[in-house]
């Protein structure tokens, strides 16, 4: 880093300049490690290597003048917050712990923990983005890679049902199109690249192929591919019909496929979002599961956040289960539909949330809007947002990668530190969660509180 | 007339940049707030950009202003419309035990609206 500072007798002190090197953008999951931030006091000037988006997220999480915390709206203290927080989640008989995805790893253990403690479902915002796809990697197994192999080795690259040039703007450049690889050493020119998509994005001038597949038919389309990876005849009209491709490009795709050295499927919420769901992303990686009968083939799922991946790790590592796992008898079970977020809302089944690092408000389906607006609620975001509005206790916390440290997962399950670029004067998620932690354990160590869990994971 | 359309939300470049200005600022509201048209079903429903229309399904609705894809992006008979409030509103609760609403690939209704 370097610091330079100046200031004259006559004038206002002008902020200290400084650059933090390799700090790690955490808004999408590509994680990009290679930040170089210009901090001017408590403001990120310039984020150099930062896409568009992560620039925005760069350039607007300086620092609010807000409350520590709000109490039904009113401006608290954050010792007062996390008294009122205990009291709402020790009265609650189907507390639900959501979000966790924009928050550190370190944070996500004690969320855990409290979960366990209160006897809780812990969900996190995987279930409405790749939760179909841990569904299924329960099924079909996954076939997986790093994104540095995938630089380094694949030359044949299908993006399906996703649009990176929106959505994750550096992975092209990245990892997966342009970079120059040790056994790609040409780049782009040494890759093929097919889009599947219902629309013709952006993403599709990326492209060799665009395949426009008919909404709702991804399934079909998959086990057309998976038929053709098997060596299984097919009717072309039936497929054209179906899925809107003809057979004649779907052979010539998987004549390419088969050559291929190492390929792989980036497939995102187009698959997961619609009808199939699962059986979406189960099919797509059942066939980079039959492709390695021909060659190297992997698919890895998109991850939208920073840290979502991490909340899969350390749910997964705590209770064996990715998400949707409710902690109440003791012990943790797992059953999405029937645990998931989505469901004890909509259905009215929880009567409190712990809301972490997440907007299910701006999210979520409407009778899960509706309910979550009428139950307690504490909630931990660095922004007011539409859930921090609706909520009971609403702490104002700093934020990740920006203001505090910690760990986070990249989309590809390496775990990747924070570089803070400056301090914040607000707590962060990690230090008010083992508040809450703190206070909840007093209480039912002391026998304080009725029907208290017998669980806890720390 | 209401005719029946899919509507496709998902991510664009500017609700990202958007939403970490504020999910208040007058850009993000209008990005969520836009719904995108095929061209030909433009014309055809004699729909100019900024239109008003109302897209309902068996869940909610929302009325937002219109405005033509770009070149190909949509074929007729899909929209497309930022991930936000809005679409929210036509996501039900039924997940089929999975614990995933339907989010994208929703049937629903367009209306073009008066004046």
């Amino acid at each position: 880093m370097s610091t330079i500072e100046s200031s004259t007798a006559t004038q206002e002190p002008t902020p200290e300049l400084r650059v933090v090197e390799d700090a790690t953008c955490t808004f999408c999951g590509c994680v990009c490690d290679d930040m170089e931030l210009t901090v001017e006091g408590n403001r990120i000037t310039k984020a150099k290597n930062a896409c568009v988006l992560g620039k925005a997220w760069f350039f607007n999480h300086h620092i609010e003048d807000r409350p520590e915390a709000l109490i039904d709206g009113q401006p608290a203290g954050y010792e007062q917050a996390m008294d009122r927080a205990a009291d709402i989640l020790l009265s609650a008989r189907f507390p639900l712990t959501y979000g966790l995805s924009d928050t550190t790893t370190e944070a996500q253990r004690v969320a855990v923990a409290i979960t366990d403690w209160i006897g809780g479902i812990v969900d996190t915002t995987t279930s409405v983005c790749h939760g179909p796809s841990g569904i299924a990697f329960q099924g079909v197994g996954e076939v997986t890679c790093s994104l540095g192999e995938v630089k380094n080795r694949a030359d044949y690259v299908i993006f399906w049902g996703g649009n990176p040039a929106e959505s994750h703007p550096r992975h092209f450049t990245k990892y997966s199109l342009m970079p120059k690889g040790e056994f790609v050493p040409n780049g782009r020119k040494d890759r093929t690249a097919v889009l599947i998509d219902v629309r013709k994005t952006k993403s599709a001038k990326a492209a060799d192929y665009f395949l426009q597949v008919k909404p709702r038919r991804d399934f079909e389309l998959a086990w057309a591919l998976r038929a053709l990876a098997n060596g299984l005849e097919l009717d072309a009209a039936t497929i054209e019909e179906t899925t809107g491709i003809s057979l004649e490009t779907l052979e010539e795709v998987m004549e390419g496929m088969k050559r291929a050295k190492f390929g792989v499927i980036l497939f995102g919420m187009g698959l997961t979002m619609t009808r199939g769901k699962h059986f979406n992303s189960e099919a797509v990686l059942a066939l980079a599961r039959d492709m390695n009968k021909h060659t190297r083939w992997n698919a890895k799922p998109m991850r939208g956040h920073g840290n979502v991946t991490g909340a899969d790790n350390v749910v997964s590592w705590s209770t064996g289960y990715p998400f949707g796992v409710h902690l109440g008898g003791g012990f943790p079970r797992f059953n999405p539909g029937e645990f998931t977020a989505s469901d004890v809302l909509a259905r009215g089944e929880a009567d409190a949330a712990l809301i972490i690092a997440s907007d299910p408000m701006s999210n979520f389906s409407q009778p899960a809007r509706d309910h979550l607006e009428g139950i307690p609620s504490v909630v931990l975001d660095p922004k007011l947002s539409d859930t921090a509005r609706t909520a009971a206790v609403a702490f104002t916390t700093s934020t990740y990668g920006i203001n505090t440290g910690g760990t986070v997962y990249r989309m590809d399950d390496v775990p990747i530190p924070l570089r803070p670029a400056f301090e914040s004067p607000y707590k962060s998620d990690l230090e008010i969660l083992r508040g809450i932690e703190s206070r909840i354990r007093q209480r039912q160590l002391a026998g304080d509180v009725a029907g208290q869990s017998t669980g806890g994971t720390t | 007339m209401a005719e029946a359309f899919i509507l496709i939300p998902g991510r664009t470049s500017r609700q990202g940049t958007t939403l970490n200005e504020g999910k208040y600022t007058d850009g993000y509201i209008e990005e969520i707030s836009t719904l995108q048209v095929a061209p030909e079903d433009m014309q055809r429903l004699q729909l100019v950009d900024g239109d008003l229309v109302r897209v309902y399904n068996d869940v909610g609705e929302f009325t937002v202003p219109c405005k033509s894809a770009r070149g190909d992006e949509l074929p007729p008979g899909m929209l497309f419309i930022s991930y936000g409030d809005n679409s929210s509103r036509l996501m039900g609760g039924d997940t089929q035990g999975c614990g995933m609403p339907d989010s994208k690939g929703l049937d629903v209704f367009l209306e073009t609206t008066p004046g």
